[in-house]
């Protein structure tokens, strides 16, 4: 466990508490886990709108004449084609394929890239960039310390941004950006989230975050917690790193081969051997599953194959809030992957049959 | 009388040896929205201690610990089926109904001054 000390706080911690939230460490912060309760909070995102504190989130700027080269040396994405004002979705790699983190780029400009890390992993991130940086001609600056993050989800979020914010947000489409003002202060304002639904990102200084969000609470926008953060993220299908994605965990297994550019100049550190699984099929693969017995399937609980033999194991599962069923995703042998495929979950002393599905439960409602 | 563990189990003693078995109003808020509740059949015995069935909410699964010897008379049909209401209210949405082995067990569990301060403790 971590040492309560190290725990790190955001700038909005004690509007947190001001909000009576119910806080617990995740990546080393003290965050809200629910402010009301997650199922309220779940639906005033799908529904209507809800705020999230994400300062946590870690940024790491990349920039010099040789910014592309660098980025694209330890990113499994390529950022040659896509335009300034343009974010990319994808991962750093070991040399083995295991995922060090997923990762959102913006392109900020032609040789200026802006890199969105998961806060349980800043450290390790951050020295791995460094060290490869190294032979490059570029800067690298950690500013995760100084960098304050709001995310606005849902179909209102829209309008909360023109209205409440005064952040005209007609032209940005899916995983664009822009730079712009606001009380004289340089935000970066992009058409991104983690909850399926649309939304918008928010990068401030620490000031104009507590401002920001301040404005959206005297608004009456919903504030969301972490819970419902990760009951939303899992109903579209998104992964989470630590639980579909980790060090000994590939891309590939995870389904996420389309953010992989092994042809692109250069490749990328961990590219032959995710290159390898791609073109063999890996031999484990996270799938959807949907439980048609009574019980929650958790983390860490084993899935079996109808005879009872281990074949895997859960990575995420809840009573899904949206579509009031059972349901969970899985790292298993990718033998038993098939859509339709009869296994079953060990939920304590009981086995509880499931059958594989799509884990993407929950289609998107994003503005392409 | 209503007894306690600290694990937040009540029993709710309705006569010489006959109880109502739950989780108590503050468990079920520190759990927030319960989804599912998991419960033995009739006639299963279960010493002091033991695990005999979970309650799961949206955020997470706990354990449900037998305050004492006892013997499941029935489980709550109702609750099994909208185990919501035990956010509602917990000691009418009671999960089991069970047979007290030995009374005498009831001596060794928390009261309500008891458990209430226990609980301002967790805090």
């Amino acid at each position: 466990m971590e040492n309560p000390h190290n725990i790190k706080k955001t700038c909005l911690n004690d509007q947190h508490r001001l909000l009576g939230a119910k806080m617990v460490e995740f990546g080393g912060f003290d965050m809200p886990i629910e402010y009301s309760d997650i199922v309220s909070e779940h639906n005033a995102v799908r529904t209507s709108a809800g705020v999230f504190d994400v300062s946590h989130m870690g940024e790491v700027r990349v920039s010099g004449p040789q910014a592309i080269e660098m980025v694209n040396h330890i990113f499994t994405n390529d950022v040659t084609p896509i335009a300034n004002g343009q974010i990319v979705y994808g991962m750093m790699l070991h040399p083995d394929g295991g995922t060090i983190d997923d990762l959102l780029v913006y392109r900020l400009a032609d040789h200026d890239f802006l890199l969105v890390i998961n806060a349980a992993n800043i450290d390790k991130d951050v020295a791995h960039i460094l060290s490869q940086a190294k032979p490059y001609n570029v800067s690298v600056e950690h500013l995760s310390d100084s960098c304050g993050e709001l995310a606005l989800q849902g179909p209102d979020s829209p309008r909360i941004m023109k209205d409440v914010l005064s952040l005209d947000v007609d032209d940005l489409t899916f995983y664009t950006f822009k730079i712009t003002h606001l009380d004289g202060q340089q935000v970066i304002v992009s058409r991104t989230g983690y909850t399926g639904e649309d939304g918008f990102e928010i990068y401030a200084s620490h000031e104009l975050t507590v401002k920001l969000w301040q404005q959206l609470m005297a608004a009456g926008v919903t504030p969301c917690g972490l819970g419902c953060r990760d009951t939303l993220r899992f109903e579209a299908g998104l992964p989470l790193y630590g639980d579909e994605l980790t060090d000994t965990i590939s891309p590939v297994e995870a389904g996420l081969s389309m953010f992989l550019k092994p042809d692109k100049e250069g490749g990328f550190i961990g590219r032959d051997a995710v290159a390898t699984q791609k073109a063999n099929g890996p031999k484990r693969r996270v799938v959807g599953l949907e439980l048609q017995g009574p019980g929650i399937a958790r983390h860490g609980y084993q899935v079996l194959d109808d005879q009872g033999m281990t074949i895997g194991e859960i990575t995420t599962g809840y009573h899904s809030i949206t579509l009031d069923k059972s349901i969970a995703m899985a790292l298993i042998d990718s033998r038993y992957a098939a859509q339709g495929t009869q296994l079953l979950i060990q939920i304590r002393r009981r086995t509880v049959p499931a059958i594989v599905v799509k884990k993407r439960f929950y289609t998107p409602n994003y503005k392409k | 009388m209503i007894k306690y563990l600290p694990t937040h189990e009540y029993i709710n003693v309705v006569d010489n040896d006959t109880a109502l078995v739950g989780v108590s109003a503050y468990a079920a808020r520190q759990l927030g929205n319960v989804v599912y509740v998991e419960a033995p059949e009739a006639d299963e015995e279960f010493s002091a201690g033991e695990a005999f069935g979970a309650i799961e909410s949206v955020k997470a699964a706990s354990d449900l610990f037998a305050p004492l010897d006892m013997v499941i008379i029935e489980a709550n049909d109702q609750v099994l089926d909208n185990s919501r209401l035990i956010n509602e209210d917990a000691l009418a949405n009671w999960i089991v109904k069970v047979k007290i082995l030995d009374p005498s067990q009831l001596d060794s569990l928390m009261d309500q001054d008891t458990y209430d301060a226990h609980c301002a403790a967790e805090h």
